[in-house]
């Protein structure tokens, strides 16, 4: 676990409280964060709501972002090599640890390196060893983010370059944007669409965290992948509520999820039923709370009851 | 061959496909599956086999000697990734934010820097059937998963194999696309909505860009709608097999059983697509 986060928020010295961020997070992919926060969205006023799935981002297609401004994401170095000065030794290649340096052939038939953009981390070591000076280390843009204006509100969101670096990096500029954000308009809520996995981009999304929301469904591999969720955000030793959606689809392992979660003390804010209108909804282009006719926004509403008690706990104790 | 099987989205059935497509080929093949989606592997869930990951997977972190160290805090200012931190006397290092890439190394003038090993993750291979099976597993709390898996599809110490099936992490950042690399073909699934829409275009570029190719797998098919179909047609994508939404395949599923393994009819179905694939893979490979 990484023990050196920095909260730049907590360094900023500003009269107007710190919102709080609830995330919501699954482990494994596909289990509904997406669709649960656009429903949050539409049910909850007074919020920015920030999509961390910068790798691949769905909220704004269904809630029609119109965007107010556009930045480029800059982390990094990439490493280019000017095949003129190129002498074609190859100790840059053999140095790579990535793998990213190939041998080509110009039309003349001489020999130089090349660098795959793919590969490259952008540690300089190239730059370092080459004896003709031809690499040269650019600042890498690896994506853009936005804020954007929608029905239900501020959004902030990114699109991480194909195959990009710094993805962790990336959510924490659109989380603090975020918070920045909720900050200026005196709003006390971000609510934050997180990655799947374990990895640094979800790392990064529950740094600074208040309250975090696993989404699961009744299968052997939510299950799996949800303790494994569990365990990271324990070990930042943040509160964790779970939402078993599409609940009737497997009634015996929906029953072991509600033991697992009564021993590890991860209290069940909800259980949402299996409805085929929330496809239906988002192909819409809505949330199911808007398109409505489905059992599945009344328990929304109800989970949102309960969260937003865990909540107010937790500002009593900041 | 190589058949990674990819999305750009989460949850549309990558996992299903591959146990179920290798269980299916393995009944008339030498066939491997690697599971390398390492945060979250699933296919263990379903293949049940008789091994644990328990071999270490590690990466390469830089192992200061405190007595030739001078304090200069060259190797901090080199790094990149910010996992030195130059304090007085000695720099710190963080090891979550290495990427092991021997410059802290190259440029101490001391040659005071080493490198050791730390342990980010764990292996498993081995028999489950007559099925090739090797999975790795990222310790909970690392951040960088590429290095194990790196190691998960490392070709090095399997048996020599017919089809090798690899099961790809969600998204189309670098450990998604260190899993594509080095792939004969890609098999994206999705899902008939406009989430799993917008996120086949974009694995459909991260292949297209890594050269690989490619054709599209619909799960759940009657969801949602046809835009995804229009998308295929429109850019000449192949549309390899279509699985339809059906409550049986998804409760087997939900219980971590191979459909393929229990349906005949499935298992055939899975056949016959596996030899269209290696058709349209080879077509593709060589026009």
């Amino acid at each position: 676990m990484s023990s050196f986060q920095p909260e730049m928020m907590s360094l900023q010295a500003n009269a107007r409280p710190i919102p709080r961020q609830l995330v919501v997070l699954s482990g494994k992919g596909g289990t509904g964060k997406t669709s649960l926060v656009a429903a949050l969205a539409a049910l909850v006023s007074d919020k920015v709501l920030a999509d961390c799935d910068v790798d691949a981002a769905d909220l704004h297609l269904v809630l029609d972002p119109k965007r107010r401004c556009r930045e480029p994401f800059i982390s990094g170095k990439e490493a280019r090599i000017v095949p003129a000065r190129c002498s074609g030794c190859d100790l840059c290649k053999e140095q790579c640890r990535f793998d990213a340096i190939h041998v080509g052939r110009s039309n003349g038939g001489r020999s130089f390196c090349e660098i795959d953009p793919i590969l490259c981390e952008g540690c300089g070591l190239c730059a370092r060893v080459c004896t003709s000076g031809a690499v040269e280390l650019m600042d890498a843009e690896r994506g853009e983010w936005f804020v954007s204006d929608t029905r239900h509100g501020p959004l902030v969101d990114a699109r991480l370059n194909i195959g990009g670096e710094n993805s962790g990096k990336l959510v924490t500029l659109v989380r603090n944007e975020a918070v920045g954000l909720a900050q200026e308009m005196g709003v006390g809520l971000v609510l934050v669409d997180g990655p799947p996995g374990i990895g640094c981009p979800v790392i990064a999304s529950v740094t600074g965290a208040d309250l975090v929301l696993a989404v699961t469904e009744p299968t052997v591999s939510a299950v799996h992948d949800l303790q494994r969720a569990a365990e990271l955000v324990q070990g930042f030793g943040l509160p964790l509520a779970v939402c078993i959606n599409k609940t009737d689809l497997n009634p015996e392992i929906a029953g072991r999820i509600r033991m697992m979660c009564a021993d590890l003390g991860f209290p069940i804010v909800g259980e949402l039923s299996y409805d085929t209108a929330v496809v239906r909804a988002q192909v819409e282009g809505k949330s199911i709370l808007e398109r409505g006719g489905s059992v599945v926004a009344d328990q929304i509403r109800e989970m949102w009851k309960i969260l937003q008690s865990m909540l107010e706990k937790v500002e009593e104790q900041k | 061959m190589k058949i990674v099987i990819a999305s750009g989205k989460g949850g549309t059935g990558k996992t299903t496909l591959a146990v179920n497509l290798a269980t299916a080929l393995a009944a008339e093949a030498s066939v491997g599956l690697l599971d390398c989606d390492v945060e979250e592997p699933n296919c263990h869930l379903y293949l049940r086999p008789s091994f644990d990951a328990t071999e270490p997977v590690t990466t390469l972190i830089p192992v200061v000697d405190e007595q030739a160290c001078t304090g200069c805090g060259l190797c901090a200012r080199a790094c990149t990734f910010h996992a030195l931190l130059a304090l007085p006397g000695f720099p710190l290092l963080l090891p979550e934010l290495c990427h092991s890439c021997g410059v802290c190394a190259y440029v101490c003038p001391e040659e005071a820097v080493s490198e050791g090993q730390r342990e980010i993750g764990v292996l498993g291979s081995g028999e489950v059937g007559n099925l090739y099976f090797r999975w790795g597993r990222l310790h909970v709390g690392e951040a960088r998963s590429t290095p194990v898996i790196r190691v998960t599809k490392d070709p090095a110490s399997a048996p020599a194999l017919d089809t090798v099936i690899i099961d790809a992490p969600p998204g189309v950042a670098c450990p998604a696309v260190e899993t594509m690399r080095g792939t004969d073909f890609a098999l994206l699934v999705t899902e008939p909505t406009p989430f799993g829409l917008h996120d086949l275009i974009l694995a459909v570029e991260t292949a297209r860009q890594m050269g690989i190719p490619c054709g599209v797998v619909i799960n759940r098919m009657g969801i949602g709608d046809s835009r995804v179909n229009d998308f295929c047609g429109a850019e000449g994508i192949p549309i390899l097999l279509e699985i339809p939404d059906d409550r049986r395949i998804a409760e087997a599923c939900s219980r971590g059983e191979v459909f393929a393994a229990i349906d005949e009819a499935f298992a055939s179905q899975l056949r016959a697509f596996a030899s269209d694939l290696h058709a349209c893979a080879e077509k593709v490979a060589s026009p």
